[in-house]
């Protein structure tokens, strides 16, 4: 019944042109994908110089001028560019296929969405060839942010952020519709996998967390341009007002970057424990709950600004209530691998360093919610520590394990398992050696963002230690970077049929790659982790039993339970269109020119006419050509 | 203690937590031998001490749920390992209601625990100190350095000390600061005596610095601003000197007398005469002049912030420079030479932005080069040297 399903797409899926007017949703993913990595590897390098000119007291690597532009757009880099772009890719690619869905409710919006993402990337990187990149940090604290109007730095930060900001919005709610109105017959809400669960989670945090910043930035930007004044203190503007508004998107916004390595790890655990999730319920529901708590406890990033001590109080004890969750989350994945039967394969080696790194990094946020610590804890080493526990040992870990776990549905082949378990040690050695001892730094004294420090304070053996761990995780992504290589581009790697780890969830009854539409038929879920159930029985004593009359079918399309939704003649799925990528591009130049203001204003009308020219081709062209 | 607990448990752990190990150790040695003079972990003042009890018990609670929750995570990852050969499928649990509301309940105990020490102890370092005895100083944070007013000390003519970078404290005594910020937001920060303050452009903080005992005077307790603001953030540091009452009195004593103004057509007169056209044209010097006269010159500024009146120099006031052990905010030791250096060619020693200054408009990003010859800055040193 599933003989030759034709998918109608025009014109032909190869070459660069058919990348740019792509809207089929894997692709979109796979380059949300390729550019985060391109950027990680930047900014990695940005890293490193950092760590090489800190590597012992008074060094001369870097000016300090250089430094400060580096750590910021290092910070800026691994948030904007690396992380969220990366947990896009995920959401992409597989938020559609979890839930049995064809494509996302938005096709060219998703596109829109990647190509502003890139395109404000690189209007902020093209800053590095234009005089300088920011260098306010990438919190750009007014009035800090706001003093230097000649020199238009600070410019390409503001509106880089903006620009992707309206590229995160657009994308946010696409994935609300997705998940909401595209699900499969039979996939309730609480039966979509928790990675879905927590894309979902995320899209509605960004929807309600990047209007604050995006105000806060309007401001800024008025400031910086227009002589506005509100941040200038000395005309009654007030600098704090800044940090509000940032952190009231900032704070949420680590849980945007979180959520969705924590979803990636509750698909990854079931799967090499051979079990289910452990209280999939509650760790979906913790996950919403942290995104609820999520927007009441911004201020702790300003314990030390002078708000008072019932505001410090306060948020203090609404820091730590946000600790439960994230508590519940944890207790949930050990009981999931509690009396499963554990396959080390790279992905779940990975999941699993991710919930220890992130209990250390849980565990030392902890101690930044008791406001008196945190008065000597803020803004130094400790906290660095801390997120990049969070952040590297949590997402990143999160992120590629994700990469190993789903590169044969990407690829339909398997990423090498030594080399893996090489990149993983390394990562994990290397990624300790760096960030465990500026816990001690920070403790120590040792301020974060400073280009250079003296002799005599006792950090300069930490601080060693530190650079030679970030030169191990060079080598280890570099491992990676050749592991994807040889298997993809040296085409090395094991070929894979549909359901290469016996997997739980719908991606794994298509084929790997998955064909343009997916699923040639809809699926009919019947309950959570439904794959696995085709496949399992319980017996007696609550043991999975491989069920008979499926034997074989973790290579094949198992044919119980479905149903004959598809058009079996042809699939129509939305062409392709350039549209997106023109919209995307005028406002990359509109963006451009704002930060050239004035003499900018020549490419502010360039830019909005080759928007508005993208916007009506988008509008006008029929959705699916005839051909 | 708490090492041969982590010790015990992974003795018996597989290849992931043997690394792991590494972690609680490193945090343990963080806890136990706090080290270097700019430390959380060693106080030499009462607050700084209650921060840092409030801490040890903090990190002994995270300690321990560390040690039990990596505990389950290895044990679970070593005992429910795949083994070769064992072809049953594990059992399907799905989840136990007991469990998740017991974990609530451990975490809420845990936090409500931990959440009384953070209150009282933030409004103990939050306290306004009380008594005859607190004396306070008014901070300015400028890029990149610091000026602080004895509003308490004053001279017979009315005139308060004025002081930069390095500040002078009695043991024992709150003194209690109230700052605020010429420029972009700094953060005040002396681990041993008290937690960081941010220094906030239009607004008033405060913050109250006690320390135990005198420092030697080649060792003061060194801090720095904590906050990031701008290119010479890292160079923005503070120096406190801690004296007993009699020490304190006789440094104020010093501290409040003019400096000597060299008479015309002496050996120090053509510093002086460069001083005066170029220098203070941001400097402060209170002089006094072979008839006797004491003569403030340079300009005097004054920034408001929350009704209270800052001063707000263009740089520092350098009536005293040589009783100072450093300059260029206690980044360099000072010294003829040093100092010769600097005046040829600021920025070679810190980074700076001078060329962007705007006095008219008060802005001030560093010391501009003066393109005084070497032998101007010869004089120059020569004159500031007796200003001790
Ligand atoms: C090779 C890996 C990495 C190394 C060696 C590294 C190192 C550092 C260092 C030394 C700083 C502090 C700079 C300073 O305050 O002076 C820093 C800041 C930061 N890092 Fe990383 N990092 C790495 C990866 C990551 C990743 C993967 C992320 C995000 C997922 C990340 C996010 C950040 C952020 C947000 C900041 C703060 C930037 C700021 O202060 O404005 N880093 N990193
Ligand atoms: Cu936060
Ligand atoms: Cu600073």
């Amino acid at each position: 019944m599933t003989a030759q399903v034709q998918t109608i797409r025009s014109p032909g899926d190869r070459g660069v042109w058919a990348w740019i007017t792509t809207v089929d949703h894997k692709r979109i993913g796979l380059l949300y994908a390729v550019s985060a990595a391109a950027f990680f590897f930047i900014g990695g390098l940005e890293a490193l110089l950092v760590r090489t000119q800190l590597l012992g007291p008074n060094l001369e690597v870097l000016s300090a001028e250089a430094y400060n532009q580096l750590f910021t757009m290092h910070g800026l880099t691994m948030v904007f560019l690396v992380v969220m772009p990366i947990a896009a890719a995920f959401t992409n690619y597989f938020l559609p296929i979890l839930i049995g869905a064809r494509d996302v409710a938005f096709p060219r919006l998703n596109a829109f969405s990647y190509w502003l993402f890139i395109f404000s990337g690189l209007l902020i990187y093209s800053s590095f060839f234009l005089g300088g990149a920011p260098d306010g940090a990438w919190v750009g604290y007014a009035p800090l942010s706001t003093q230097l109007t000649e020199v238009v730095r600070m410019d390409f930060w503001t509106i880089g952020l903006s620009t992707l900001g309206i590229s995160s919005i657009a994308a946010s709610a696409n994935f609300i519709a997705t998940a909401f109105t595209m699900r499969a017959p039979g996939m309730t809400m609480l039966r979509m996998p928790v990675f879905a669960w927590m894309s979902l989670v995320v899209a509605f945090l960004l929807i309600f967390s990047l209007p604050s910043v995006a105000i806060g930035l309007f401001q800024l930007f008025l400031d910086r341009n227009f002589g506005a004044l509100f941040y200038a203190a000395d005309a009654g503007g007030d600098p704090l007002l800044w940090q509000h508004l940032f952190w009231i998107f900032g704070h949420p916004e680590v849980y945007v970057l979180v959520l969705p390595a924590m979803g990636i790890v509750s698909e990854v655990l079931p799967t090499f424990a051979r079990k289910p999730l452990f209280g999939y319920p509650f760790v979906v529901f913790s996950g919403a709950a942290i995104g609820f708590i999520g927007f009441g406890v911004w201020s702790h990033h300003m314990f030390t600004s002078g708000m008072g001590p019932i505001a410090e109080a306060g948020f203090g004890v609404a820091t730590m209530i946000i600790a439960v969750p994230t508590g519940v989350k944890i207790f949930n994945w050990i009981g999931t691998i509690w009396g499963g039967k554990i396959k080390f394969n790279t992905p779940m080696l990975f999941s699993l360093a991710f919930v220890a790194m992130f209990v250390i990094g849980g565990l030392s946020g902890v101690t930044h919610a008791v406001v008196p610590s945190d008065t000597q804890q803020h803004d130094t080493y400790y906290v660095v520590a801390h997120f990049h526990y969070v952040l590297f040992g949590g997402a990143v870990f999160g992120y590629v394990s994700g990469v190993y776990y789903w590169f044969p549905k990407w690829t339909g082949r398997k990423l090498n398992e030594t080399l893996g378990k090489i990149h993983f040690w390394l990562a994990l050695i290397g990624f300790n050696l760096t960030f465990g001892p500026m816990h001690v730094l920070g403790l120590n004294g040792m301020p974060r963002r400073t280009y250079r420090y003296p002799e005599g304070l006792g950090w300069a053996n930490w601080n060693a230690v530190a650079t030679i761990g970030a030169y191990t995780i060079l080598v280890a992504f570099l491992v990676f970077a050749w592991n994807i290589v040889r298997t993809h581009y040296l085409n090395k790697g094991e070929r894979v049929g549909n359901d290469p780890w016996d997997g739980r969830t719908l991606e794994w009854t298509i084929p790997s790659p998955p064909p343009v539409h997916n699923f040639d038929e809809t699926p009919i879920v019947h309950s959570l982790d439904d794959f696995w159930h085709q496949k399992y029985a319980e017996n007696e004593e609550g043991r999975a039993v491989r069920m008979p009359a499926v034997t074989g079918a973790a290579d094949d399309q198992g044919d119980i339970g479905r149903a004959d939704h598809g058009t079996p003649e042809g699939i129509h799925m939305p062409s392709p269109s350039y549209y997106p990528a023109l919209a995307s591009l005028g406002i990359a130049i509109t963006g451009g020119g704002l930060v050239y203001l004035p003499w900018g204003f020549a490419a502010i009308g360039v830019g909005v006419v080759v928007m508005l020219w993208g916007l009506f081709g988008w509008s006008l062209e029929p959705v699916t050509k005839e051909h | 203690m708490g090492e041969a607990i982590v010790r015990a448990r992974y003795q018996t752990t597989p290849r992931l937590g043997r690394l792991l190990r590494v972690v609680p150790v490193i945090l343990l040695l963080a806890a136990c031998s706090g080290s270097g003079p700019q430390t959380a972990l060693e106080p030499e003042g009462p607050i700084a001490r209650d921060i840092d009890g409030v801490w040890d018990l903090v990190l002994m609670l995270a300690t321990f749920v560390f040690v039990l929750v990596m505990g389950l995570l290895v044990w679970a990852m070593w005992r429910y390992r795949e083994r070769p050969g064992d072809e049953t499928e594990p059992k399907q649990l799905h989840g136990s209601s007991v469990i998740e509301v017991g974990g609530v309940v451990f975490s809420v105990v845990l936090l409500a625990f931990i959440s009384v020490p953070t209150v009282r102890g933030l409004l103990d370092i939050r306290a306004v100190p009380e008594g005859d005895d607190v004396l306070h100083i008014q901070v300015t944070g400028h890029q990149w350095w610091w000026e602080f007013e004895y509003v308490d000390e004053t001279a017979a003519d009315g005139r308060t000390l004025i002081t930069a970078n390095e500040l002078h404290i009695p043991e024992d005594v709150p003194v209690y600061l109230t700052m605020t910020s010429a420029d972009v937001i700094h953060s005040f920060w002396v681990p041993v005596l008290n937690g960081k303050r941010d220094v906030v452009p239009g607004r008033v903080t405060n913050l109250t610095l006690i320390a135990d005992n005198p420092t030697p005077p080649d060792e003061p307790i060194p801090g720095q601003c904590a906050e990031f603001c701008g290119l010479a953030h890292a160079d923005m540091r503070i120096k406190v000197h801690v004296h007993d009452a009699a020490g304190y009195a006789a440094w104020v004593d010093e501290q409040l007398l003019p400096s000597e103004q060299p008479a015309p057509e002496t050996a120090l007169d053509a510093g002086w005469q460069t001083f005066n056209t170029l220098c203070t044209a941001c400097h402060q010097v209170t002089l006094e002049d072979v008839e006797g006269e004491v003569t403030t010159h340079g300009p005097e500024r004054y920034i408001t912030s929350d009704d209270i009146e800052f001063r707000s120099s263009f740089g520092p006031n350098l009536t005293h420079l040589f009783s100072r052990d450093t300059f260029g905010s206690g980044t360099f030791t000072l010294d003829a030479d040093h100092l010769a250096e600097w005046i040829d060619n600021p920025e070679s020693l810190k980074p700076m932005w001078a060329d962007r200054n705007d006095l008219a408009n008060g802005r001030v990003l560093g010391m501009p080069d003066l393109g005084l010859s070497s032998a101007q800055i010869e004089e120059v040193v020569d004159l500031l040297e007796t200003w001790r």
